[in-house]
């Protein structure tokens, strides 16, 4: 790197693209955590009595719990009193039709490139849009439901499907896993909820947009997955955020349950505020992503493009329980300035003949973290399990750090683990290569960072594919003189 | 009319140390001019430079293109004014596919000409039609970019980002180096095809050979010492062939 290009990257200036604020009166509850605001939730939510003491349980078990300080990011202490824990849009009584759906709502979307109207009619995508913590918009439902299939926030799936959520909530992530996931379990406010039933393969691609609105309002959400015998769904969860100056906390758990032959697709565009390019601001994101392939030959895939939040503390798993069953963790994680980045997958294997893939791209540029942590664990009884691993990571710049754990555990002596790792940097050469064409420095690192990435952005859903090429470009805007 | 490219009394250093001492030369639109000289003389120096390559440092002179002062202008503002220069040692872009390279490149020079991007079936047609002519396979456009290739594939596509990009100034470094006598014609074939009276070439080459037969150019310049110690026409490749530089290294001294 010449002195030019350090410098340039010293001056690092990018600009979150989605930096807008909704003006919607939100219905809070007051600041702080204890018993009473759990109460508060559960009233305004209009829960039946097992779900206000499932809360409680996982309350009472989160005060005894301490921060997790393992993972290689570090930011100030957060103030767990000083939270909003609840608030909802003037529109929680839930529109029937897009017309019933606040404008300034509608207009937030289209900001965002999600133009619900366009995507009904031409995209055949059916969008739970998630607007702080309350579902605004639910489209296509009925169509589904035509085939039995579920799609609903995970408040209205408490009332209307009670049996299936009371047997799965906290199955797969159990409020006693860890400090984020028992905090969720205690304050959770809405999600997505989707139950495929025996036999149907979802005839679309179900997305859910998140974002987190209202200053200082803690996101919880709780999205269950349940893909019965010989199913299959695609799921896409996409989120940005306005721009904020205090930092967000954000703790979600997904809970995914494969069972028999089937299959379950779940691809994560994240683009959430990461903060400024001196590192003040951005969400912190905790995330617990868990799905349990049940049956046998189930299958269980997570595609993730992370490029947003200030912290990310993310490990998307498989707990390969049925016998032939398959776990796949494809990611691309992007850090720039400050961001910090702790993020990997865990493939539990404990049925014979399972087999997993993990596909790992981190790119770090400007002066962020990103490690790879990860976890093979093959158990006793997982006879001829496999596993393959690859985690490659890209350097731009020379003040931004990668970082690589694999741990892996086997206690079966015919099962398999192959673990390879690279680690790599633009080169002063390819960006002249590239320029000497006619791209510019940005273009080129672009275009080189997406063939970088390449393997896991051919696993996207096309429409997500796309935007995950721009968000990759918009991510590393001012990463290189 | 002044000349296409006028480089006029150039100096330039890497570091502390003067690689180019006073160097001039004039190329007219439509013209192919050859730089010949021994190693360590200059010769990839001034095409890097040409091309506004920052490891370079210019002390002294000018470079005018198309009466615009070239040395004001980045790589990529050389780039789309016209300038391609053919790698001697051409770059690897793992998991970026020629198609791509090329795709990004084109609409980065439209996007700076203020015109719309290339609809996807007029780009595949203009990629496709100079593939075929340079023999180049629909396989190898989708392949990263001179990842896996041999040296003589890698040449070759070269000349097929020349054409599709069709530069109005092609500077071509030692193309034909490391190349087998088959893979040289094809080389050879892909400038006569360029050549026309809005183009103009610089070929850096050794090889005396290829360049009475192939490159069949209008002028010869013999580089010593980062300066032009000679100028002439095809008798001069005969002199080089015959007695060497050794004659040409003396006058420099002197």
């Amino acid at each position: 790197m010449t002195q030019d290009k350090i410098s340039a990257l010293d001056a690092v200036s990018d600009t979150y693209h989605y930096g807008f604020e909704t003006k919607i009166d939100a219905e809070t509850a007051p600041k702080g955590l204890n018993e009473d605001i759990i109460r508060f939730i559960s009233a305004k939510k209009n829960e039946p009595e097992w779900l206000l003491e499932f809360r409680l349980k996982a309350y009472r078990h989160w005060l005894t719990m301490k921060e997790p300080l393992w993972a290689k990011v570090s930011y100030p202490p957060i103030d767990y009193q000083d939270i909003y824990y609840y608030a909802a849009p003037k529109t929680s009584k839930g529109p029937k039709s897009l017309d019933e759906v606040d404008p300034e709502l509608l207009k937030t979307y289209d900001k965002l490139g999600v133009p619900l109207h366009e995507r009904e009619i031409l995209a055949g995508v059916a969008v739970d849009a998630v607007f702080d913590s309350v579902s605004v918009a639910t489209t296509f439902r009925e169509k589904l439901a035509r085939q039995g299939i579920i799609f609903c926030s995970i408040s209205e799936a408490v009332h209307n499907h009670p049996d299936l959520v009371r047997k799965y909530l906290g199955s797969v992530v159990p409020y006693t896993d860890n400090f984020f996931a028992c905090l969720n379990s205690a304050v959770f406010t809405d999600g997505t909820f989707v139950y495929i039933p025996k036999g149907i393969r979802c005839p679309m691609e179900l997305s859910t947009y998140f974002r987190i609105n209202t200053k200082k309002s803690g996101q919880f959400e709780r999205t269950m997955i349940i893909a019965d015998d010989n199913s299959y769904v695609s799921y896409l969860e996409g989120c940005t955020a306005p721009q904020r100056d205090e930092n967000q906390l954000h703790a979600a758990i997904v809970e995914i349950i494969v069972m028999d032959n089937a299959e379950v697709k779940y691809s994560t565009v994240q683009n959430w505020y990461p903060g400024d390019k001196d590192g003040k601001g951005g969400i912190y994101n905790f995330v617990t992503k868990r799905g349990l392939c049940k049956g046998v030959n189930a299958k269980l895939s997570w595609t993730q493009v992370e490029t947003g939040s200030a912290v990310t503390w993310k490990y998307p798993s498989c707990v390969l329980m049925g016998d032939n069953s398959v776990g796949e963790f494809y990611s691309v994680a992007i850090t720039n300035n400050y961001q910090q980045a702790d993020t990997g997958t865990k493939m539990i294997h404990i049925g014979k003949n399972t087999s997993s893939t993990i596909i790992s791209k981190g790119i770090s540029a400007g002066k962020s973290q990103n490690t790879y942590r990860g976890l093979v664990k093959m158990g006793k009884n997982a006879d001829n399990a496999r596993n393959f691993s690859q985690c490659d990571s890209l350097l731009i710049g020379s003040q931004c750090g990668a970082h690589t754990l694999p741990y892996m555990l086997s206690s079966n002596p015919s099962a398999s683990v192959e673990h390879e790792a690279t680690t790599s940097k633009i080169s002063d050469d390819q960006l002249f290569y590239c320029r000497q064409r006619g791209l510019d420095a940005e273009e080129a690192v672009s275009l080189i960072v997406n063939g970088f990435c390449k393997d896991v952005m051919q696993k996207l859903p096309m429409e997500f594919a796309v935007e995950a090429t721009r968000l990759v470009a918009v991510t590393l805007e001012g990463s290189v003189g | 009319m002044s000349a296409w490219l006028e480089i006029k009394d150039l100096t330039v250093k890497v570091g502390d140390k003067p690689i180019l001492n006073g160097l001039s030369l004039s190329v007219n639109a439509g013209e192919v001019h050859v730089i010949m000289g021994p190693n360590g003389s200059g010769k990839s120096t001034l095409s890097n430079v040409l091309c506004g390559d920052e490891h370079y440092k210019v002390t002294g002179g000018f470079i005018d293109f198309k009466e615009k002062n070239l040395l004001e202008m980045s790589v990529e503002e050389r780039a789309r004014a016209g300038i391609f220069l053919a790698f001697q040692h051409p770059i690897e872009l793992p998991g970026v596919s020629m198609a791509t390279f090329m795709k990004y490149a084109l609409n980065a020079r439209r996007k700076a000409a203020g015109e719309k991007e290339l609809d996807a079936v007029s780009f595949m047609k203009r990629i496709k039609v100079r593939a075929q002519a340079l023999g180049i396979s629909d396989e190898m456009l989708k392949r990263p970019v001179n990842v896996g290739f041999s040296g003589g594939e890698r040449k070759r596509l070269e000349t097929f980002q020349m054409a599709v990009l069709e530069p109005d100034f092609c500077i071509l470094d030692e193309m034909d180096s490391g190349l087998d006598v088959d893979a040289v014609k094809v080389a050879g074939n892909g400038v006569k095809i360029m050549r026309s009276p809005d183009r103009s070439f610089l070929v850096i080459s050794h090889n005396i050979k290829f360049l009475k037969e192939q490159i069949v150019p209008d002028k010869i310049h013999v580089l010593v010492h980062g300066r032009i110690v000679a100028n002439g026409g095809m008798e001069l490749l005969d002199e080089i062939d015959q007695n060497g530089y050794a004659a040409f290294q003396k006058e420099a001294v002197a």
